[in-house]
């Protein structure tokens, strides 16, 4: 059952790890550079490029597009070099983050206590993922390049949701059940 | 060939091959343009292995996206993963070639940025560790040389992704540790990588040599061609399959969410090395596994 939701969401507590979900709405992208930036920004009481309250965070740097696309391919990087950031965003606001692998017990506990959820896309299938973009804007740090701030409108994105709101975690409940001893 | 000194007594000097740069260069930017958009044959026939090995159904839905990914790929060229990688250049060069036309690694880094403008890849590369300036067109490459009897030219192009790159790991074993140690060593390697590494993952492993020896076998081990193939040695070969179950039983599966296929190919390659030493590499390739490889 793959359960169609659109960004903000509506009910967070209802999603569940392992929970297949197709996602509609705006994403903001930002990668390790990006992060550094956003938490220069805030040690210095100077805003962030976008709001980041509801907000939803994608974890990638996508490939320069052809023309006439919107994006080139853009497929999920790894979360975790970003852990060291996440939590800082995830207490101003930010509802939800797409990614890839496993995020660190700080990022956890700080998602369970300010209501964020983490969903995993599907590395590797960054074409398909693209056709799912359907608009790119670059909002902030256009220096930085493919780790350029960029607004995306995304439509039936798939991905599975990873860490809920009750401390599940598919990246530990998924293979538990499929270990051999 | 017999050559004349001057003085009557004949020479042995090979014939020369001449080949000029320009055509690696053309070469290198058309494997770059391949390799991000093609999925080799062999390496969707091991997907396609591992989708019907797989008892998940989560499993299965991950192989069949990577699977159909990998065919949109290449009917629109759009690179099959954003992260379009560092261009690795395995160059075996036949000692009787003479390269005109310049500079031999200039030429390959000229295609490698010709590749990549003219393919959309992206420029992945800085310029530092410490500073991360972007270089701008994803040189240089990564080369290694290796120089051999004859006049042929092979080139391999892996371009490596840093996902799996970053899980990849070297320990310095004891002899006394032996094939258990690295069985071990390789399990946790894979266990601390989990989804990160983007499983099913390749996986690369040189044993033997010195430190440095250990992790260009491991790098190379990842070209093999087809993938999954055993090792020529009857030993490595039985290795290599212990490892793909030992590998599997861990249950961290496609793209970690838990399965029966973690990795569709282990490839061991080996090298002598000293009474006191048994190094270890182990360099993981995630499922966009993106080789080419040509004869020149």
């Amino acid at each position: 059952m793959t359960a169609s939701l659109s960004l903000p969401l509506e009910d967070l507590a209802s999603l569940h790890a392992g929970d297949s979900v197709l996602l509609s709405g705006t994403v903001y992208t930002a990668r390790d550079a990006a992060h550094a930036r956003f938490a220069e920004a805030l040690s210095a009481g100077e805003p962030l490029p976008f709001d980041v309250e509801g907000a939803t965070i994608y974890f990638v740097g996508p490939t320069p597009a052809r023309p006439g696309h919107v994006i080139g391919s853009a497929g999920p990087t790894t979360a975790s070099r970003c852990d060291a950031y996440s939590p800082m965003l995830i207490e101003r606001g930010l509802q939800a983050m797409i990614g890839k692998g496993r995020r660190d017990q700080a990022v956890k506990e700080s998602m369970a206590t300010h209501g964020c959820v983490y969903f995993g896309a599907i590395e590797g299938t960054a074409a398909l993922l693209s056709r799912c973009i359907t608009s790119a804007e670059i909002v902030a740090y256009e220096d930085l390049g493919a780790e350029a701030v960029r607004r995306l409108t995304i439509e039936d994105f798939p991905a599975l949701v990873v860490n809920d709101l009750h401390g599940a975690d598919l990246y530990d409940d998924g293979p538990a059940r499929w270990r051999r001893a | 060939m017999r050559d004349d000194d001057g003085c009557g007594t004949p020479v042995l000097v090979a014939e020369l091959r001449t080949v000029d740069v320009a055509e690696v260069q053309a070469v290198v930017a058309r494997l770059a343009i391949e390799a991000n958009h093609e999925l080799r044959a062999d390496h969707v026939a091991a997907l396609e292995r591992g989708r019907a090995a797989e008892e998940s159904p989560i499993g299965r839905e991950v192989f069949d996206r990577l699977l159909e990914n990998a065919r949109v790929s290449a009917a629109e060229q759009i690179a099959f993963c954003q992260d379009t990688g560092y261009a690795v250049v395995f160059l075996t060069i036949g000692q009787d070639v003479h390269f005109t036309g310049g500079s031999l690694a200039e030429a390959i880094d000229r295609g490698v940025a010709q590749g990549y403008r003219d393919g959309y890849l992206r420029a992945s590369l800085v310029r530092s560790p410490v500073d991360r300036v972007n270089t701008g067109d994803n040189t240089p490459a990564m080369v290694h040389y290796d120089l051999v009897p004859g006049s042929g030219i092979e080139l391999t192009l892996l371009v490596k992704g840093a996902g799996c790159d970053n899980m990849s790991a070297l320990r310095m074993l004891t002899p006394a540790a032996g094939v258990e140690g690295m069985r071990r060593f390789v399990v946790e390697t894979i266990e601390k990588a989990g989804p990160s590494a983007s499983p099913p993952v390749t996986v690369g492993i040189g044993m033997g040599g010195t430190f440095d020896r250990a992790a260009v076998l491991a790098k190379r081990a990842l070209t093999r061609n087809p993938t999954g193939s055993p090792s020529p040695d009857p030993k490595l070969a039985e290795l290599e399959a212990e490892l793909v179950e030992a590998i599997n039983a861990t249950g961290i599966g496609p793209a970690g969410f838990g399965g029966t296929v973690t990795t569709v190919a282990v490839h061991v390659e080996s090298y002598p090395t000293h009474i006191a030493a048994f190094p270890v590499a182990i360099n993981l390739d995630c499922h966009s596994h993106r080789v080419r490889s040509v004869t020149l």
